[in-house]
């Protein structure tokens, strides 16, 4: 009876912690998702009423959709790396969910990165894809999500894929610059500058506004994504070691007839 | 460690000539090129290369994740795992084994696709050298998806999808440096020299890598 | 200086699930411990877990006396595999393990085919080691035991797939062990045929236990 007392104890220590960030996410999600409303109603707004641009007309309103897209995929990623530096390093609990939780909603940014650069690339190239170093490293960092999503999903014991993954994850994150600088190079010497760089410091004020509302908002919506999907992956991993205690405590019961 | 090298080279000749399945491969993807471009050798010298590049990719990743997980289901890897000798350093030797068993026979082969593909003497000679330098990364980063895939009993097309992200700086500076070589403007040393970095980094953060895998993966 | 093994207070889980907790013992040179238990009470976790192949939930290992305090590096783990090539030849795959082990301070392992012989399997030396039956494999991954000198040996069910002669080769393999001044510790679920060692009973989840000698 004592060890099962002392048992009991312990798994809820174990637990006080994801409990806390239950808590804690409950409070903040109606905050965020409000917030990310109302950034996204007052940049979508500011999109659509800023003047185009004489050179490229109307389509240039999809740089606000996809300049966040891209920064985003970014800061997901890193977000990922700390993340692994926490199971690796610290061996927080939530590290590995924040981690976990995290892949899936980066690789719908740069999913979304692509298909807006390829769709602002057909009026302004004349075609949906060029092999340019941005859209290039992009569609490789996209390719490394997938490949960290299938990894956690051919795993099934979650505490294991956390640090396997964890350490892809930041092998992958100093490969980052490499792959960046490779492609730059590969392209200067593929590609004479033809493509045209169009986010420049040279940005006009004109633009600058609604981008930056909408990064933010773009932001907001990762947070209050990356939260609720935290949220979700403990519910999970709950209902997962319920149903574990269930089929022990019906094998204990066969034991004792 | 020398007997960790030597038994490592001897499993892969005898096991099922693993080593020669990568050469044979190899030889095949290259072979099969000029059927989908056309028998054109203008054509085939230019792309020759960059042909034998990506042949030589593909079939460095063939095998690879069997490097731990071969270990790991007949127990070795528990013996390995709770040794003096650091498991980086056995990790190490395992990677430089698989590449003189797979890698190393590659790079041999390829003057004679080389030969195929139309090229020149100075093309192959410089597509020679950068897979001698340009493979052993591969191997490297190849290492840390084996480790990574080690418990997964279908792994191998997984780690040819976590590898070949990470491959491609090395891909890039071997066929450039391959092509520097023979075109004329272009110099041959830069490539070269941040292909042999990149080996050199790959070498250190691919078996540390690797080793925390396969420590955090025992069961 | 005689070698001594202390566990306090050790748990362990798998995954989530808690498999055992407070687990204290000591053992002294030339003890044997023999981990008795049901499938699946946690014998092989806690032997893996001495082996540190496996994480320590809470509490500590340690060995006194001898090279490193590290119990790891100083013991042999026999696990249910056998840790050996099917390609390569039985003294190939011990000649391997002799010169990548090496031997622990405090001791010399056996020439390759001193081992072969002391498991009573002289003369397959040359076959390759995918070639012998079950029981001939079995008997060949302990004497890896023998090659390199290491004070502490673990075992996980050593003795399944052999028979009676086989297992009192074992069991006297274990004894010339203890004599020697070293530590034995073995799951199994038959009694190994040797006297004076302690049992750990494991009772299956919540690692409840009883020590009692006998």
């Amino acid at each position: 009876m004592m060890n099962d007392q002392s048992l009991a104890i312990r798994k809820f220590s174990d637990l006080a912690n994801p409990t806390r960030f239950l808590g804690l996410a409950e409070r903040l999600l109606p905050w965020f998702s409000g917030l990310t409303a109302l950034l996204f109603v007052v940049g979508l707004y500011l999109c659509f009423t800023t003047q185009g641009d004489y050179q490229q007309g109307e389509t240039v309103r999809i740089m606000y959709i996809h300049v966040p897209a891209a920064w985003l995929s970014m800061m997901c990623y890193t977000v990922m790396a700390l993340s692994a530096l926490g199971t690796l390093v610290w061996r927080h609990p939530l590290a590995d969910v924040s981690a976990r939780a995290a892949a899936p909603i980066g690789a719908c940014f740069t999913l979304l990165a692509l298909v807006t650069g390829s769709l602002w690339g057909k009026p302004m190239w004349g075609t949906w894809w060029v092999w340019d170093a941005r859209l290039t490293s992009v569609f490789v960092l996209f390719l490394m999500y997938l490949g960290l999503i299938a990894l956690n999903r051919a795993m099934d014991d979650p505490g294991k894929a956390a640090k396997v993954s964890a350490i892809l994850i930041l092998v992958g994150f100093v490969n980052i610059p490499i792959i960046k600088f490779s492609v730059e190079w590969w392209n200067t010497l593929h590609q004479p500058a033809s493509v045209m760089r169009l986010d420049g410091p040279k940005i006009d004020p004109e633009f600058l506004w609604p981008l930056l509302v909408m990064a933010l908002a773009f932001s907001m919506l990762f947070f209050t994504l990356h939260i609720a999907a935290m949220r979700n992956e403990i519910w999970r991993r709950r209902v997962t070691s319920m149903r574990r205690q269930a089929a022990r405590n019906l094998g204990m019961e066969g034991r004792k007839a | 460690m020398i007997a960790l090298f030597l038994r490592d080279l001897k499993l892969s000749v005898r096991a099922g000539g693993g080593a020669l399945i990568g050469v044979l491969f190899f030889m095949t993807v290259v072979a099969v090129i000029p059927f989908g471009v056309g028998p054109d050798l203008n054509l085939l010298s230019r792309i020759g290369p960059a042909i034998l590049w990506i042949g030589a990719l593909l079939a460095c990743l063939l095998g690879l994740d069997r490097l731990f997980q071969a270990e790991r289901e007949d127990g070795s890897l528990d013996v390995m795992l709770m040794q003096e000798t650091p498991l980086v350093l056995s990790v190490l030797v395992k990677c430089l084994a698989h590449w003189t068993a797979s890698g190393l026979p590659l790079v041999i082969a390829s003057p004679l696709l080389g030969l195929f593909m139309n090229m020149n003497e100075v093309a192959i000679g410089a597509t020679m050298l950068t897979l001698l330098v340009g493979t052993p990364a591969i191997t490297f980063i190849g290492a840390v998806g084996a480790a990574v895939a080690v418990a997964l009993p279908r792994g191998g097309l997984l780690v040819s999808i976590l590898v070949l992200p990470l491959a491609i700086p090395v891909l890039i500076f071997g066929v450039s440096a391959a092509y520097a070589a023979v075109e004329d403007p272009a110099p041959f040393l830069p490539p070269f020299l941040i292909l042999i970095a990149i080996t050199l980094f790959f070498a250190v953060i691919g078996p540390l890598a690797a080793a925390a895998a396969l420590r955090s993966s025992s069961d | 200086m005689p070698v001594k093994l202390h566990v306090e207070d050790l748990a362990a889980r798998r995954g989530e699930d808690l498999i055992f907790q407070h687990i204290s013992l000591v053992l002294q040179a030339g003890e044997g411990l023999v981990v008795t238990g049901a499938n699946g009470s946690g014998k092989s976790t806690f032997l893996r877990v001495l082996s540190g192949l496996l994480p320590v939930d809470a509490g500590r290992v340690r060995l006194e006396g001898a090279g490193s305090d590290n119990l790891a590096e100083s013991s042999h783990y026999l696990g249910h595999r056998n840790a050996m090539k099917r390609e390569l030849t039985v003294s190939e795959n011990l000649v391997f393990w002799q010169d990548f082990m090496g031997d622990s301070p405090g001791g010399r392992g056996l020439p390759v085919e001193v081992a072969i012989d002391a498991l009573g399997l002289s003369g397959i030396g040359h076959l390759p080691f995918g070639y012998l039956s079950a029981g001939q494999q079995r008997r060949m991954a302990m004497a890896r035991l023998l090659v390199a000198f290491r004070p502490v040996w673990l075992l996980d069910e050593p003795t399944a797939a052999l028979d009676a002669s086989a297992d009192r080769m074992f069991a006297g393999l274990v004894r010339g062990h203890l004599e020697q001044g070293g530590i034995v510790v073995a799951a199994t679920h038959q009694p190994l045929g040797i006297d004076g060692v302690r049992e750990l009973r494991m009772t299956g989840f919540a690692g409840v236990f009883a020590e009692a000698g006998y």
